[in-house]
């Protein structure tokens, strides 16, 4: 352990991944200092193994309804978060439902950075009227707001967990692009990308390969501080019943379901959201304390 | 003797003019940009508009005739001129539930929206930059450590379900606040009847006519939602001044100002925060323009009769010409406040102007 411990920060590294795994070990340390950040990552790990292994921990099938068991207060034996309309487990219901936002979240976040950074990373590496359209097209979707923006575009394509999924993507590009053309403008003019082009490197190659692997921390701090939004966002179209369909336990669409309830059986609608609240708390806890660690600009340091 | 030649005057108006321009000319591209969206969006229905209007029996002959009357047969860049000219003359179509020109049913509806977006970031504001500066001026503390929780729990809180705790509460169980809607239903008929409109915001309207009891029921039915919605904004305010406070604590020039013995409150509030106030106009515009936006959610919850109410419902008797109309307004809502932030910043910042 503690020869690990000197490997990693060994001031004169002797390979490249020596000094990598130095860096991030630093990293690690700061990050493991700020303990909003760690909640965060503990919140953020919940999700996945609950996610992973639903099946295992659900003491009910999500999806199983008994009308003679409806609308059972929170602390019943066998339903600890009581259960709904249909009779079915509240608790089970969440559980399983990590799996739908956990998906969303997953497509979201491989989708919409790649197409951010594909357009950024272009514009500001060919500068012109390259750039300038590009940039101009992405102010006009940051201009649009993005729930209206996605609202209209799953009123166009049709409900359904894919749809949201890509109407959330295509609303969410930008700040990534600008993120992304930002990060390449500084980058552009350094010695080694002039060497490289020197050498006959394609602008694919350079952009690639050179330019769009420094956007990336900037764009994983995003990613994961965006993800608390994507998560509202996707909930949102499933509470207006455009994102997931019944019966699929989608947290936004349980507690439009527990609206109708609200004032008798209040635990149908504020147990999905308790869940939302608390994975949307823990990306935004986690990315926060990311930015402090990771961005040098970050001024709360 | 010869004449000195004057110094070259610096033409002091020409800069701001050409800004100014320059700046409407964006305006303008965002604002087609929009357009062409939306117009893609409609293009790309899978209903067919004519179908709609003329049912499934129609014959060939009914079917060209009503493209024609709807342009439908012109090339695709000439409606898109059409429609763009249509627009800039407030025209937005016609919506395809009521046959109401869509501009003006959303005319209608957008004063409800406004009301509530208002009052939302007047509340933000009023606890948010407070908020902020007490913990720049004390990082660590308590107070500090509240105020982030606080706000990162407003950022974490889906409105809908935050809307729903909230009538629980303070409406099912409490009764401090009347529940959904803008007025109780008498005081609507009186509303409908009885008093003059001016703005269609019924705070205004009703103080104008001096309809205390009719103002003192607005006042309960909005206090929830807008409550609810300045909570959201006071999340994103209070963050952002306190990162601008902390900046600005850090600067020489109030050390200075320490130096000479001023009273700390007058260096926050006055010095450090005349230098806090510029970034904050942006932030606080945006938040306006993130408030009309997030109150579609609200909206539904509290049947709220704005904007968002009209958009959601339109989405679900599938009449795009309302949904696309509404997107259009609030886009433009957002465009607008966004460049007008940007002009107050340039007023507000000599540094800006240059």
């Amino acid at each position: 352990m503690t020869a690990l411990r000197a490997w990693l920060t060994d001031p004169n590294p002797a390979s490249r991944r020596q000094a990598r795994l130095g860096q991030a070990w630093l990293a690690w340390q700061r990050i493991q200092r700020n303990r909003l950040a760690m909640a965060g990552l503990v919140i953020v790990g919940i999700l996945l193994v609950v996610a992973a292994l639903a099946p295992l921990i659900a003491p009910h099938d999500p999806l199983v309804q008994d009308l003679s068991r409806r609308l059972l207060p929170p602390g019943t034996p066998g339903n600890l978060l009581g259960t709904d309309d249909f009779g079915r487990d509240i608790l089970s219901r969440i559980i399983y439902g990590a799996r739908i936002t956990l998906y969303i979240i997953v497509l979201v976040a491989v989708t919409a950075p790649v197409l951010g950074l594909l357009i950024g990373t272009v514009a500001g590496y060919f500068g012109g009227w390259i750039d300038a359209t590009l940039m101009r097209l992405t102010d006009i979707f940051l201009a649009f707001p993005r729930l209206i923006l996605a609202l209209a575009l799953v009123a166009v394509m049709g409900p359904g967990i894919e749809n949201a999924v890509l109407a959330i993507a295509l609303t969410a590009w930008p700040p990534y692009a600008r993120v992304a053309r930002a990060e390449t403008l500084t980058v552009r003019s350094s010695d080694y990308i002039a060497a490289i082009r020197l050498q006959g490197a394609s602008a694919p190659r350079i952009i690639a390969g050179h330019v769009v692997p420094m956007c990336l921390p900037s764009v994983i701090i995003r990613v994961t501080l965006d993800m608390a939004g994507v998560i509202l966002i996707a909930a949102g179209l499933g509470f207006l019943g455009l994102g997931v369909q019944p019966p699929t336990p989608e947290w936004g669409l349980m507690i439009s379901s527990g609206r109708k309830y609200l004032f008798e059986q209040w635990w149908v609608a504020t147990m999905p959201g308790l869940a939302i609240l608390i994975v949307s708390l823990g990306f935004n806890l986690l990315g926060d304390g990311l930015r402090d660690v990771l961005d040098p600009r970050s001024t709360s340091r | 003797m010869t004449s000195i030649p004057a110094p070259p005057q610096r033409n002091r108006v020409l800069p701001l003019v050409k800004q100014i321009l320059l700046g409407l000319g964006t305006l303008a591209i965002t604002l087609l940009g929009l357009l062409l969206i939306t117009f893609v969006i409609a293009r790309v229905v899978p209903t067919d508009p004519v179908l709609s209007i003329v049912g499934e029996r129609a014959t060939e002959a009914q079917i060209a005739a009503i493209r024609e009357k709807l342009g439908l047969d012109l090339p695709l860049w000439q409606q898109f001129v059409i429609y763009v000219w249509d627009a800039v003359r407030g025209d937005l179509g016609n919506s395809i539930k009521t046959g109401a020109p869509v501009a003006a049913e959303i005319a209608r509806y957008f004063p409800a929206t406004l009301e509530l977006a208002t009052l939302g970031t007047i509340f933000g504001t009023l606890v948010g930059v407070p908020a902020g500066v007490l913990a720049a001026t004390r990082p660590g503390s308590i107070a500090d450590q509240i105020v982030r929780v606080v706000g990162l729990l407003g950022y974490s809180m889906p409105v809908f379900w935050l809307g729903l705790i909230g009538l629980l509460v303070f409406y099912g169980q409490l009764d401090w606040v009347s529940g959904p809607g803008r007025l109780d239903p008498t005081y609507d008929m009186m509303m409908e009847f009885t008093l003059t409109s001016y703005t269609g915001m019924i705070l205004i309207d009703s103080a104008l006519n001096g309809a205390w009891d009719v103002f003192g029921n607005a006042v309960s039915h909005i206090i929830l939602p807008a409550g609810l919605l300045g909570y959201v904004s006071m999340a994103y305010i209070s963050r952002m001044t306190r990162s601008f406070m902390m900046n600005e604590l850090g600067q020489e020039y109030i050390t200075t100002a320490r130096v000479k013995g001023m009273p700390e409150w007058r260096v926050i509030w006055v010095h450090a925060m005349k230098n806090v106030l510029v970034p904050l106009i942006t932030v606080i515009a945006l938040s306006y323009a993130y408030l009309l936006e997030g109150s579609v959610l609200t909206e539904t919850i509290f049947a709220w009769p704005g904007l968002g109410s009209y958009i959601t419902d339109a989405l679900f008797s599938a009449d795009m010409p309302a949904v696309l109309g509404g997107t259009v307004v609030v886009g433009v809502a957002f465009v607008t406040l966004n460049m007008l932030s940007d002009i107050l910043y340039r007023l507000v910042d000599p540094r800006a102007r240059a």
